[in-house]
């Protein structure tokens, strides 16, 4: 077997990508539709992004979803990171079977279960449904995702700087976030990331968690799609791919760059 | 904070906090489904009864005990309200789905993991990307293609290849296509970093002894890539059987699957009950999956130290 690519190798790249990709080139290419029906091409028009600006529900649902897929994966990141710091440091502590299952469990369960579960909590607990409630359950399921991402780091970690650290007399605390949290960031900054797409996207758990007042973006788009196509609709999709699609791009070429640094850094270290 | 050998506080938050909240979140809610599932449906607020009343002691306890039942379940698994028959689908069509990811996964995974070096960073954020993308708007995108009007359609019959339109939106088809789609890097992520470590010189030894690529590929490549191909087929199966997104809105009405089926009785039927038993009974139908996955995860990670 020769290494580099073979005919093969290459076809099936090249109708993977097509597979991936055409679909969604199809829906950005029919948002700029003239016509409303969206199988009959008509022109180029921006009309239904104009239409959007007049679309005060779907602005408020967007601003809601933005609040909530915000605010969640903050909180997600601290709590996932925390979480992964105790599964990679603690070795053996009582419950810790039950600890990594509660963490590696929500990435497989099927949506539906953790919503309708969440939310008869919610109602056992008698607590008022909306803004709130999404933001907790979202926190809930996306702090797993962030611990595993964070985990996955730290697996392959130097623990010599810490150590180094701390036997100088640094204290953990101080230790953690000049030395530990630096060398982890780009880990914690993917977690965040994915916790607030993640966020963004959902539509089952907030449906099932949410309350009067908290319609997010993913349940106006669902019960408009129910309805049928419509060019509105992909103008929507396709200002969320663009967005999407924009920070993805540069917080990979922002990473990157931090750990060219960070290389360079460590070894102009080794030589001096 | 949470350094090795060192004892405080901080040490005990870092794991308490991320505990007591998955706890409180992640483990009670399952103990309240179980407990409405031996409820019944009352018209109240909770709509359930009984209630758990503390304040008559003991008497109060055994009292609600004995009101608890096994209705919902013999409801759910009455073979002709259907809930047996949407498990059942449910599992074929993940399981084909899952087999169908496979055999469009590997190749790609492949590929991707024989490609020069530096290429490789950009192809995998190139399957990524579409992940980032949201799930509602990859499955809506199908809709305008399948549709007996959609491009497929115009694009097969320009091609005179059919004269009528395929009926192809919601049916089963509709739905594999719709969960291949959207699982596909969910299958190659794995798929990649397990070939991506294989060792090269392997293959070339094989060569050298005279072994033909594909037997060479069957007898190393494959049994390497075993977990990647473990990690990626369980990561797509078990989510699949619980989807409710894609079998609602590329499905056909006569699409059975089970988060379909447990979405409806909660918001159509109203019974939070009979929805609770669907969900105990479809994670008991997953507690297998579930924890193999945990194992391939663990030892994944372990392996990484």
């Amino acid at each position: 077997m020769r290494k580099g690519l073979t005919w093969f190798n290459v076809t099936s790249i090249a109708l993977g990508f097509a597979f991936l990709y055409i679909p969604i080139l199809i829906l950005v290419i029919y948002s700029f539709n003239a016509s409303r029906l969206v199988t009959v091409w008509a022109g180029f028009s921006t009309q239904w992004y104009w239409a959007l600006l007049e679309n005060d529900q779907l602005i408020d649902a967007a601003w809601v979803t933005l609040r909530i897929a915000f605010f969640s994966s903050l909180v997600a990141t601290v709590l996932g990171t925390m979480a992964a710091l105790a599964l990679t440091r603690y070795g053996r502590f009582w419950g810790r079977s039950l600890f990594s299952g509660m963490i590696y469990a929500p990435l497989v369960m099927p949506e539906v279960i953790t919503g309708l579960s969440l939310l008869l909590l919610f109602v056992a607990v008698n607590f008022d449904r909306g803004f709130w409630t999404v933001l907790l359950a979202h926190i809930t399921f996306t702090m797993c995702f962030v611990a595993v991402v964070v985990q996955s780091r730290l697996v392959t970690f130097d623990r010599a700087l810490e150590e180094a650290a701390l036997d100088l007399g640094c204290p953990p605390f101080k230790t953690f976030f000049t030395i530990t949290l630096p060398l982890i960031l780009p880990a914690v900054v993917s977690g965040f990331m994915l916790a607030f797409t993640l966020s963004l996207d959902d539509l089952v758990i907030a449906s099932f968690t949410t309350g009067p007042g908290a319609t997010t973006l993913p349940m106006r788009i669902y019960s408009q799609v129910r309805l049928g196509v419509t060019p509105e609709i992909n103008a929507v999709c396709t200002i969320l791919i663009a967005i999407v699609t924009v920070v993805v791009i540069v917080a990979s070429i922002v990473t990157k760059r931090a750990e060219n640094l960070r290389q360079a850094e460590e070894r102009a270290a080794l030589q001096g | 904070m949470a350094m090795a050998g060192e004892k405080g506080r901080g040490r005990y938050l870092v794991l308490a906090v991320p505990y007591l909240w998955l706890v409180a979140l992640f483990l009670a809610p399952f103990l309240i489904v179980f407990k409405i599932s031996l409820s019944q449906d009352a018209i109240a607020q909770p709509p359930y009864t009984p209630l758990l009343d503390l304040s008559d002691g003991w008497a109060g306890f055994t009292d609600y005990l004995s009101q608890l039942s096994f209705d919902n379940y013999a409801y759910v698994l009455d073979f002709s309200n259907e809930f047996i028959q949407a498990y059942g689908s449910s599992l074929i069509i993940a399981s084909i789905s899952t087999v169908l990811l496979l055999l469009v996964g590997y190749p790609i995974a492949y590929g991707m993991a024989r490609a020069p070096r530096s290429m490789q960073p950009t192809l995998l954020m190139l399957v990524i990307l579409p992940f980032w993308t949201s799930f509602l708007i990859r499955v809506y995108a199908w809709i305008g293609i399948l549709s007996p009007e959609g491009l497929l359609n115009q694009g097969l019959m320009a091609l005179g290849i059919i004269n009528e339109p395929l009926e192809l939106l919601n049916t089963d088809i509709a739905v594999y296509i719709g969960i291949v789609y959207s699982y596909l890097p969910f299958m190659v992520l794995p798929l990649y970093s397990a070939l991506e470590k294989l060792d090269l010189t392997l293959l070339e030894a094989a060569a050298d002894l005279g072994c033909p690529p594909t037997k060479a590929f069957w007898t190393i490549t494959f049994p390497l890539s075993l977990p990647g191909v473990a990690a990626g087929a369980l990561l797509c199966f078990i989510p699949a059987v619980g989807e409710f997104v894609i079998p609602d809105l590329l499905g056909g009405s006569n699409t059975l699957m089970i988060g379909k089926s447990l979405w409806t009785e909660f918001t159509v039927n109203r019974s939070w009950t009979v929805s609770s038993a669907v969900a105990v009974l479809l994670l008991l139908v997953l507690v297998v999956p579930i924890v193999i996955y945990q194992n391939v995860q663990q030892r994944e990670l372990e392996a990484g130290k």
